[in-house]
Parts: structure tokens; C-alpha cells; sequence
């Protein structure tokens, strides 16, 4: 059914693009198993409630297993191959005479990379799942969005074209969506589900006008067509499709100012939070960044942009984080500040795109395992979230307190965990360059370092140490195998990810031919660099050792300073939201409404005032309309032969 | 070269024989065979209509039109009995074969069969309105066009104003000035074309007066003639204020007839008639015409988002997808037509897969009124979901149908227009704002309970109130009761998962405790057998066409050519053309 099409040529001397071979041909498969998964679970009916969601588990496993083939595949390629690219044509999709795009997907290291992180992490969550949500009525309409999810995430990485990567694009939008309002019976959690969509609305209007630009400069939308046209393109039209790109990653990664949306995001389950909104769908905007290199590359004020959003955002997240007494939305601050990290990396460019993809990969391990030990938390805690409300748990929960500490110390850099090579990587990346930007990037990255190190060492503490602080009916207890398994590798991929990739070179190695990459002197010397990271770091965890371990953490959250208290309102994100969106638009709305009733109505003739009146009138004229109507027709029709027969 | 078989008048006919015979039938029949007959005769409408499909010549031939039959009319007069159909008709006519009897089915319990005539008098007339329907795509014949563009008015008259809501004969009567007003004005621009023509006893045959040479101000004067009466059918901001009202008056089935096939004839006939006939006055209107649709795509969509009239909101979200519409017919890019092209036919079954499974859920619970709505999903979880794909697709979601179409004319607007490109865009926010809202106050919420004791709080559901007698078939009860115990069951599990939440101390978990219902769960059946497979069909079709849209743009793709040609405009070129495009 699937035909494979001969080569595609390419005027990109670097990079050979060849029609796919040997197993990658079959790379189709990777999203379809998901997909049939989403599929059969949604139209399945209650015959499937039992095993549906082991199928899930099975399908997402299956596409990990075939993505691993292909990524050995790929790796065992010769050097002068490393550049390939491996096509995979499927079907002619949208077909007009002006605009041709194919249904095709991309097979190279950085799409392998994603596929890694996705099918693993992902399958890794869909086993927790079957622990987490046991108890829940309706796992098998969880497990089938969250094979969509899987699907759509798939599809979003692997696609060969621009429109079909905004396939996927919104389709992780709409994941996200139902698994935000997965309990929207609580019509909060149905408002966040909303709230996520529109605001990734909004960038994905800036995602359809980069589209348009390029369409309306090449002609075309593919990868192939876009990427060897974009170094003859104007300078203008380059910067505006990078700005249009960027507007369309800020939505969809959180990214300031379209950031309100991830905190609401946090109603969904856990499991969700870990996987949707922290190890992969947020993180799609570095990727598109990254995929769109070669637009960037040849647009430096487009970079810039996407430095300063970066900046603003790691810091952004990273004070309200300080705040925030809701575990999830803690981590959700966090997750921010890290893509922060990874959007400033991926602006930087050439210097900066590897360790973009390189923190995105170790950040999916520890933040999806925090996330997973958050949950388990709230499994042993009657699901409550508050961390004023916990303490001391490491004595009841070990497990989730081991894994979760190795999370948290990769996030904060400790050395020689994940964390630490590729955050501190980002952070002498952003000292490169000349005149005043690395040391606005540089030392943005540097301290926001040390407060990641207090937030986090907050969080950990309060939770795990210190006093007891229990509400008096719960009797926290370790979670199940299912769930704890999961915890483990993560745990472990984030202890050690870093170390293997890192140091070695092996992501660099890997994702250069698809990226390039240039080394840049650091303005200041990256061993000295390294001091001065780690001495933020344990200034950070003995400010937070001191308030909220040594200290007794009050149960009842004090007023605050006024930084504290706009932190913990997400520095006024949404009241900005409301004050200058939603009631002017709720107003605009009413107002169109009445004037649609009444006066445009009026106005179009009047005619509506003229049939008006009572109901008696109308009736009235309506009997006589019909024989009105006859005649009109009647008279429409002589005159128009009169006229004839006249002229004739 | 194709056969001389007869297609078109065979495909008018059928529905037209169909109705004689359902209209015909004895009433003491009628209650058990009208409703069949009926369906039996307008699938087999349809599948005609694949089998032309089948034998319809693709890119290939140079004839613009098809099928042709010619036969005179009034040879006195000059008119002929013409018909034929290039791309575009084809399409149109193949989405109301489909559309016909999905509604039918969808219109089963709409009228008892209480020995009256009314039952088989609805289904009657919308099968006579089907042979409209082919005509008025196929006639080749300015007058033809001209007398089934007037003859339509006729049964949608009756089936809003005998058939439709509390404030039907408003609605109907109001229809009918607004249509009747543009009529008249085309049939003014008709006589007067007829004039320029070369006239003779095959006057009115579009291929006699395509291309004449008008001067600059009469071929205004006429564009603006026939413009006028397709921006009130189309219809476009400020001639829209009647289609809220029909379409939300008339039955479901009624308004997808209505907005989904007859006010295509607007955007279809603004390609044949005005930007075909008229190129130059059509470039000279541009300006004006696009700025229309612009407010249109804009105005009707935040008007959608204040309505509390479920159809009513669902009329207007017409109106904002008919603005994207027209803004690709006079962007005139081949980008932006094949996407109107498309749109015309992705668009009748997004609408009507809202209207009728609008329709189902009103048929339940008894009002338009958004407000009496809240937590369905719990406890019809499969309309829900079908009316969340019908959203979906409204709100243009890629892998939807109207995502492919509604991006085509954007962006080929925006080749010609970079700011109408980008205002256009932003009415895709605006469509996630009323789909969603709309979905989250029908379904998302706490499960809905029986007491109703707070019906009746609103003022404006009267229209509501007043049909719902009608709508509910007798025996409906009884079907509510059955079904009511599996759906409490589901719902009060809820309520445990509920209190799970409740016990949050977190702000954002509090008001879960408020939701978990405490009352007995309200007892409606979900999607019966009949409702599932009018449902299947429809998201099926939106689905298909949203991953493979390639048998319809193969049928489009000459029609879009063919205009693009007759206007004389070429694409603007790529700054950067691709030397090495490889298209196929």
C-alpha cells in the first residue's frame, strides 16, 4: 500500500538525502503502532477496559524497540555516510497545481534522538500509568490519548515537511488538551485544558504565518526545499520566518510571553504532567528551533530574539519557582526555566544547538522522574500537592526519595551527574560571543544556576526532610512495583545519561552532521566557569537547607515579601492575561452580540423591523407571503421573457 | 469521449420521483414506508452519483464541462435546458448526495408519524430539494441557474416555516425576504446580460456569455448584480443576519441542507458567474470583497463566542468559515481557490456533522440554551466524543479535513495579501475560543442531575422550550429510563475519583469537592444505532479527507485551473524559486 519513492536531490553539498533503506523504511511504523493503539482503545468499547491498557503499554514499547533498531542502524553507518538522510515517502497529501506536500518522514540523527527520548520516557510513563491510574474508571480513554500522544509526538519529529511537523505540532496540542481536562468533571481542570489550547493557539498562529513567509519566498514547504533555498533568501524575509518560528515555540514550550498556560497545565494526572509537560511535547520548540537551523543560522537578529526570550523565561521561571507551594506547579516553574536554558542554548547557535538537544535529552530523564516521584508522593498522600503539608517522607518512602534525589541533584548540576554537563555546557556557550550579550546571556545562565540550586533544594527538602507536617488523615506508604520500577531508570539514566554522552563526545559526534557545531572561546575560562557554578549551586542549597530544613517550614504560608507574593501569581502573568485580553475581548463579544441583534440587523435593509411586531402580524404576512412569493416568481419570470422576446 | 447517457437529469430525477412517491403514499402506509422510501431513493441518488464519478474525465480533457445535455427550453425566449459539470459542481453535487441521506437519517424522529401528512410532507420536500440541489450545480444555463436558484427557496421555506422552532415563521419569512431581495437583484443583471449577449434562441448558455467584452462599468454593474445575490446566500457580513435565525429555527437536518449545500451555491456561483464572466469587474472589486470577508471571518467568529444558542453559535461559526471562503475566491492565487474550492466541500460535512449531532444532543436535552447544558460527557460519553471531532474539525485541527483547506487559502492569500493573510489567521484563535467554550459548556463539568429544578431560569430559552414537545419522538421516555442505570453507575464512579481530589488541600483541587454529584444522575441514553451510524459516516469522511484529500483536489484541480485562467492572474513568483524543484 505504501510505495517508496527513488532519491530526492538536494543542492546541500554537506548532506545527501537518499530515499530510506533497509529498516528505515519501516519508519512509518513507529508512529502507526501508536496510532492503531490511540485507535483501538477509543472505538474499543468496555471489551478492551482490561487489556487496553497493556496494548498501549506493548505498542509505545514496540515503537521504542523499532526506533532502537533504526538509531543502530544509523550509527553503524560508515563516516562519509553519517550525513544521510533517510526519506520515506508515504502518499501525496495536499495536492494542488501551486502546492505540493507529501506525507514523508525524515529519518536522521536529530529525528532518532527524539524518537529515543519519546518511545522510551514515554513507555517508561505508560507502565507507571498502569500503577497511578489503577483505580481510575475511565484507564482506557488514558491509555488511548496517551498513545495519541505518543503518535502525535512521533509525527511532529519525524516529519519531512513544515506542514507535516505542524501536524503533529497540533496534534500534541490536542494530547495535551484532553489529558489536561482528562478530570474535567472539576470545571477548573476543564478551564486549563482551554486555557493550554488557546494560548498554543496563539503560537501556532505564529508557527502558520512562518509558514506562509516561506511559502510565499520558496514556494515550498518541505525540509529539503526550504533548507537548501534559505541562505538566498532576503535578510528580511529570514528574520521574520525566524520570528514566526519563535512565536510558535513559545507557545507550545512555555516559552515567555506565552508561558501562563504550563502552570494550569499541572490538573492533569501526574503521569501526564511528566511526560506531555516536561520530558517531551514542551521541549517541541527547541526542536523546531533546532530542525529550522538553517533559517536561523542566516537570521542573527532572529537569534537574538530567541536568546532574550530564553533569558527571560530561565529567569522567569526560576523566581516563581522560589514561590510556589504546590509541588507540581514548583516542578512546572522549573520545567520553564530549564527549556529556558535550552531556547537560550539553541539562539546562541552553532555553539549552542547540540547542547540544546544535549540538556533536552538529560533534563527528559530527570524532570520526567521528578514529576513520577511527585506522583508517587501524592499516590502515598492522598494526592494532596501542597508541600507545606509534607516533610520527612524519606523515612517512609525510600525509594521515591532515592530517585527523586538523584533528580534533583542532576537538575541542580552536582558534579558528574546529567544535569551537570549539559546545564554548565549551556552556560559557558552563552559567555561566547563579543560586546554586551554574553554577559547579559552568560551571566543570566550563571545565576539563575544558583537559584535553580535554592528552588529545587526547597522543594526537595520540604517534601523529604525536616518536620513531619502531615494532615492528620493520611498514612503516606511506598507506591507499587509498576510504579517504582519506572522511577529507577530514570533515576539512573539521570545520574549517568550525562556522563555517557558528554564527556565522551558522543551527542556532539551524533548530531553534527544534522546541526554542525563550532566550538567559541568563553569570556571567561570554563574550568574557572565551573568554580563559580558550583559555589552558586552550594550557596543555593544552604540558603534552602537553612529556611526549610534547619528551620520548621510553617504550615500555613507567610504573607511574603512583594516579591514573593507576585512570584507566588506567577509575577502577574494571568492578571495581565485578563486585564488586557479577556475582558476587552468578553466586551467586544457582548457588545458584537447586540449590535449583531439589533443593529445590523436593522441596518441590512430594515427588514427585520419591518416583519417584526407580533407573532399575529407575522403570521399574517407569512400566509400572504407565500402567494407574494408566487407572484414575484411569476412576475420575475414575464418580465424576463418580455425582455427577450423585446429584444429579440 | 464520455457516454451520451443522460447523468445529470437521471440524478435530478431520482430524487424528484422518490418524492412524488413519498408525497403520494397513502397515510395509513406513510407512517412505516415514507421514511424508507425516502432513503432508499436518495442513496440511490448517491451511488448514481459515484458511478458518474466514476466515468468523469480528469485533468486530461479540455472541455471545461462534462455530462453536458443540451435540450431546448423556451426557444423564443433563448433559453435552454443545459446542463453540465466541470470539478467544482461534481464535488459540490457528490457532498449533497452524501449530505441528503445522512440528514434524512438524522431526521428520522423528527416528526411523528401521527397520521397526518406532516411526516411524509418534511421527508417529501427535502428530496425535492435534492433535485435542486443537482440542478442548481449543473445547470449551464443562466436562466436554468437562475430558476433553480429561486426554486430552492421554495421547500426550505416550508421546511423552516411548518417544521421548525417557536419563532419559525420569523425565521422562514425573513429567509425568504433576504433571498428574495437577491434574487431579485440577479434577475435584473440576468435580463441585462442576456442583453450584451449575442442572444438568439441559445441566449442564456453560459458559453455564449463567458468572455464578452462589457466595458468597464456595465460588467461592474452586472458583477455587482450577481455578487449581491451570492453575498446574501453565501452569506456574508452584513447580509448574514438571516442564517442564524433559519438555521437555528429549522430543524438540524434543515440547517445542514441550508448551510451546508445551498449557501454554496453563493461561493459557487461567485467562481462561475462573477469571477468567471466578469474578470475585470471581479480585480476591480477585490479590495472591497476581501475586506468583507475579512470582517466576516472575524466578526462571526467572536459573535459566535457570545451566543448562548447552541445552533445559533453554530450558524455563525458559518459565517466566519464562508469568510475564508470568499477570501480565497478573490485573493485569486491557485493556492488560495483550490482552497476555497475545497473548503466548499469540507465545510458542508463539518457543518453538518455540528448541526446534527447539535441536534441529537438537543433532541435530549430539550433546549438550544448552552446554559441548561454542563457535564454530558459523563453521561453521553460517545456524543461527546464525535461532537468534540465535529469540533475539531470546525476549529480547523490538522489531520481534520477543513485544516488542509482552510491553510490552502491562507496562505494563498497571503502571497497577494501578507496582512488579509494574517488577519485570516487570527481567526484560527478565535475558532479554538468557540469550539472549546462551547464543549466545555455542554459536556465538561459534573454529570448532570435529574432535578431540573432550575429549568426555566433563563429568559431566552423560550424558542427552546417551545419545539422540545416536537422534538422528543413518543417512546423516547421510555428508551431514557432503560439506559439510565449504566450511565449512573459511570457517573457516580466519578463521584469517588472526585472526592480522591477533594481532600487536596490545594487551591486548585478545592472546588473538585463541589462537583461530586450528590443527586441523581440526569437519565439520557446516549448515540443509538441510528444516530452512531450517521455519526460514523460523518467523522469518517472529516477524518479521510484530512489525511487524504487527493480523490477530491484530483476532481478540483482543473476546475481551479480553469479559473485561474478565465481572471488572467498569475501567482506571484517565489522571491527564492527552488531550482531544483522536484515536483512530480
Amino acid at each position: 500500500m505504501l510505495s517508496l519513492v527513488g532519491s530526492l536531490p538536494s543542492s546541500d553539498p554537506g548532506a545527501v538525502t537518499t530515499a530510506a533503506t533497509g529498516i528505515n523504511q519501516y519508519a512509518w511504523l513507529i508512529i502507526a503502532l501508536p496510532l492503531l493503539g490511540a485507535a483501538l482503545l477509543m472505538v474499543g468499547g468496555k471489551a478492551l477496559d482490561k487489556v487496553g491498557p497493556l496494548l498501549a503499554v506493548c505498542l509505545s514499547g514496540a515503537s521504542f524497540v523499532l526506533g532502537l533498531i533504526m538509531l543502530l542502524h544509523t550509527r553503524g553507518m560508515s563516516t562519509q555516510d553519517r550525513g544521510i538522510k533517510s526519506h520515506v515517502h508515504l502518499f501525496d497529501w495536499i495536492d494542488t497545481s501551486s502546492l505540493h506536500v507529501a506525507a514523508g518522514l525524515r529519518v536522521d540523527q536529530l529525528s532518532l534522538t527524539f524518537v529515543m527520548l519519546i518511545t522510551f520516557v514515554g513507555t517508561l510513563i505508560h507502565v507507571y500509568s498502569l500503577g497511578y491510574m489503577e483505580h481510575d474508571p475511565d484507564r482506557r480513554r488514558f491509555f488511548a490519548y496517551l498513545n495519541l500522544f505518543v503518535a502525535a509526538m512521533l509525527t511532529l519529529v519525524l516529519a519531512d515537511s513544515f506542514v507535516g511537523l505542524f501536524v503533529g505540532w497540533e496534534g500534541v496540542g490536542l494530547a495535551s488538551y484532553l489529558l489536561i481536562g482528562f478530570w474535567n468533571w472539576n470545571p477548573a481542570y476543564a478551564t486549563a485544558a482551554n486555557k493550554a489550547f488557546v494560548v498554543n493557539r496563539v503560537g501556532d498562529v505564529g508557527m502558520l504565518l512562518a509558514l506562509f513567509t516561506m511559502y510565499l519566498t520558496f514556494g515550498r514547504l518541505d525540509f529539503d526545499g526550504v533548507f537548501a533555498a534559505a541562505p538566498h533568501a532576503s535578510q528580511t524575509s529570514l528574520t521574520w520566518m525566524g520570528l514566526f518560528l519563535l512565536i510558535g515555540a513559545c507557545g507550545k514550550s512555555a516559552q515567555f510571553p506565552l508561558q501562563s498556560w504550563l502552570g494550569d497545565a499541572m490538573a492533569g494526572p501526574t503521569p501526564v504532567s511528566a511526560l506531555i509537560h516536561a520530558a517531551t511535547m514542551v521541549t517541541a520548540g527547541v526542536y523546531l528551533i533546532v530542525r529550522s537551523h538553517v533559517i536561523f543560522d542566516a537570521a542573527p537578529n532572529a537569534r537574538l530574539a530567541v536568546c532574550i526570550v530564553g533569558a527571560i523565561t530561565l529567569m522567569f521561571g526560576a523566581i516563581v519557582g522560589c514561590a510556589k507551594d504546590d509541588m507540581k506547579k514548583a516542578l512546572a516553574a522549573s520545567t520553564m526555566s530549564q527549556i529556558g536554558y535550552m531556547i537560550l542554548a539553541a539562539g546562541l547557535g552553532p555553539v549552542g544547538y547540540v547542547f540544546a538537544i544535549f540538556h533536552l535529552v538529560t533534563h527528559g530523564f530527570f524532570k520526567a522522574g521528578m514529576f513520577l516521584g511527585a506522583g508517587s508522593v501524592m499516590h502515598g498522600m492522598n494526592d494532596q500537592v501542597d508541600m507545606r503539608r509534607f516533610g520527612g517522607l524519606s523515612g517512609v518512602m525510600k525509594i521515591t526519595w532515592v530517585t527523586f534525589g538523584l533528580g534533583f541533584l542532576a537538575i541542580i548540576g552536582f558534579p558528574l551527574l546529567s544535569g551537570f554537563w549539559s546545564k554548565d555546557k549551556i552556560i559557558e556557550a552563552a559567555f561566547v560571543g563579543e560586546g554586551w550579550r554574553p554577559w547579559v546571556f552568560g551571566l543570566t545562565a550563571l545565576i539563575a544556576a544558583g537559584i535553580t540550586a535554592f528552588y529545587m533544594s526547597r522543594l526537595f527538602f520540604m517534601v523529604f526532610h525536616g518536620k513531619r507536617r502531615w494532615t492528620d488523615d493520611v498514612h503516606p506508604h511506598e507506591s507499587p512495583l509498576t510504579m517504582t520500577v519506572p522511577m529507577m531508570i530514570l533515576a539512573v539514566g539521570s545520574a549517568f545519561l550525562g556522563l555517557i554522552l558528554g564527556p565522551t563526545g558522543i551527542i556532539q559526534h551524533w548530531l553534527e552532521p544534522v546541526t554542525g557545531h563550532t566550538e567559541g572561546a568563553s569570556k571567561i575560562p570554563s574550568a574557572l566557569l565551573m568554580i563559580i557554578t558550583f559555589l552558586l549551586v552550594a550557596g543555593g542549597v544552604a540558603l534552602a537547607w537553612l529556611r526549610y530544613w534547619r528551620d520548621e517550614v510553617p504550615v500555613t504560608p507567610p504573607v511574603g515579601s512583594i516579591a514573593t507574593q507576585a512570584a507566588r501569581r506567577d509575577l502577574g502573568q494571568d492578571d495581565l492575561n485578563e486585564a488586557v485580553f479577556q475582558r476587552p475581548g468578553l466586551y467586544l463579544t457582548r457588545a458584537l452580540v447586540f449590535a449583531d441583534n439589533r443593529g445590523v440587523d436593522g441596518a441590512s435593509g430594515g427588514l427585520a423591523a419591518a416583519i417584526g411586531g407580533t407573532s399575529a402580524r407575522v403570521k399574517r404576512a407569512q400566509n400572504g407571503f407565500v402567494r407574494t412569493y408566487a407572484l414575484t416568481m411569476l412576475v420575475g419570470v414575464v418580465a424576463i421573457l418580455g425582455v427577450v422576446w423585446v429584444v429579440q | 469521449m464520455t457516454s451520451s447517457f443522460p447523468w445529470l437529469t437521471v440524478l435530478g430525477l431520482i430524487p424528484l420521483v422518490t418524492a412524488v412517491v413519498v408525497f403520494a403514499l397513502p397515510t395509513g402506509v406513510a407512517g412505516r414506508a415514507a421514511r424508507p422510501v425516502a432513503l432508499v431513493g436518495s442513496v440511490a441518488t448517491l451511488v448514481v452519483g459515484i458511478a458518474m464519478w466514476t466515468q468523469y474525465k480528469g485533468g486530461t480533457t479540455k472541455q471545461q464541462f462534462q455530462f453536458v445535455e443540451t435540450h431546448e427550453w423556451i426557444r423564443q425566449f433563448g433559453v435552454s435546458y443545459q446542463v453540465g459539470i466541470d470539478g467544482l459542481a461534481l464535488a459540490l453535487i457528490l457532498m449533497s448526495l452524501v449530505l441528503v441521506p445522512v440528514s434524512l437519517l438524522a431526521a428520522w424522529r423528527d416528526v411523528p408519524a401521527d397520521g397526518t401528512r406532516r411526516m411524509q410532507n418534511y421527508f417529501a420536500l427535502m428530496l425535492v430539494l435534492e433535485t435542486f440541489m443537482v440542478g442548481v450545480f449543473s445547470a449551464t444555463d443562466v436562466f436554468l441557474f437562475y430558476v433553480f436558484f429561486e426554486a430552492m427557496l421554495i421547500p426550505v421555506y416550508f421546511l423552516i416555516g411548518s417544521y421548525g422552532g417557536a419563532r419559525r415563521q420569523y425565521a422562514a419569512v425573513k429567509f425568504l425576504l433576504f433571498s428574495l431581495l437577491g434574487g431579485f437583484v440577479m434577475l435584473i443583471a440576468v435580463i441585462a446580460l442576456y442583453n450584451y449577449g449575442p442572444g438568439g434562441h441559445q441566449g442564456f448558455l453560459l458559453s455564449n456569455l463567458t468572455g464578452l467584452h462589457l466595458g468597464t462599468w456595465p460588467g461592474r454593474w452586472l458583477f455587482l448584480g450577481f455578487f449581491f445575490a451570492f453575498a446574501v446566500k453565501a452569506p456574508m457580513w452584513p447580509v448574514h443576519t438571516w442564517l442564524p435565525d433559519a438555521a437555528s429555527e429549522g430543524r438540524p437536518a434543515t440547517a445542514v441542507l441550508l448551510v451546508g449545500v445551498l449557501d454554496k451555491v453563493g461561493t459557487f456561483g461567485m467562481i462561475r458567474f462573477c469571477l468567471q464572466m466578469f474578470p475585470e469587474a471581479s480585480k476591480w472589486a477585490t479590495p472591497v470583497i476581501i475586506v468583507l470577508a475579512l470582517i466576516s471571518i472575524i466578526y462571526g467568529a467572536l459573535v459566535a463566542i457570545g451566543q448562548t444558542d447552541m445552533m445559533r453559535l453554530i450558524a455563525y461559526t458559518s459565517v466566519s468559515h464562508f469568510g475564508f471562503i470568499v477570501l480565497g475566491i478573490f485573493a485569486m492565487t491557485t493556492t488560495s481557490q483550490a482552497g476555497s474550492d475545497l473548503y466548499m466541500v469540507n465545510h458542508g460535512f463539518t457543518t453538518a456533522a455540528l448541526f446534527l449531532f447539535g441536534g441529537f444532543l438537543v433532541a435530549r436535552g430539550r433546549s438550544r440554551d448552552i446554559r441548561d447544558y454542563g457535564g454530558w460527557q459523563r453521561v453521553t460519553p460517545m456524543l461527546a466524543g464525535v461532537f468534540l471531532i465535529a469540533g475539531l474539525s470546525a476549529l480547523s485541527l490538522p489531520g481534520m479535513n477543513s485544516f488542509i483547506s482552510e491553510f490552502l487559502v491562507m496562505v494563498g492569500t497571503f502571497q497577494r495579501y501578507k496582512v488579509a493573510g494574517g488577519v485570516a489567521a487570527l481567526g484560527v484563535i478565535l475558532a479554538a475560543l468557540y469550539v472549546l467554550l462551547l464543549y466545555k459548556n455542554v459536556f465538561t463539568g459534573p454529570a448532570p442531575l435529574a432535578d431540573e429544578s432550575g429549568d426555566g431560569g433563563h429568559g431566552e430559552h423560550g424558542g427552546g422550550d417551545g419545539r422540545a414537545g416536537e422534538l422528543v419522538p413518543a417512546g423516547g421516555g421510555s428508551v431514557a429510563t432503560q439506559a439510565g442505570d449504566d450511565d449512573g453507575s459511570h457517573a457516580s464512579v466519578h463521584g469517588d475519583s472526585g472526592t480522591r481530589s477533594e481532600q487536596g488541600a490545594n487551591e486548585d483541587h478545592a472546588s473538585a469537592g463541589h462537583t461530586a454529584p450528590c443527586g441523581r444522575v440526569l437519565a439520557v441514553p446516549d448515540l443509538d444505532l441510528r444516530e452512531r451510524v450517521v455519526a460514523g459516516v460523518l467523522v469518517a469522511i472529516i477524518v479521510a479527507l484530512g489525511f487524504y484529500p487527493k480523490p477530491v483536489l484530483d476532481v478540483l484541480r482543473p476546475a481551479t485551473n480553469v479559473t485561474m485562467n478565465l481572471v488572467h492572474m498569475h501567482d506571484p513568483a517565489p522571491s527564492v524559486p527552488t531550482s531544483q524543484v522536484n515536483s512530480k
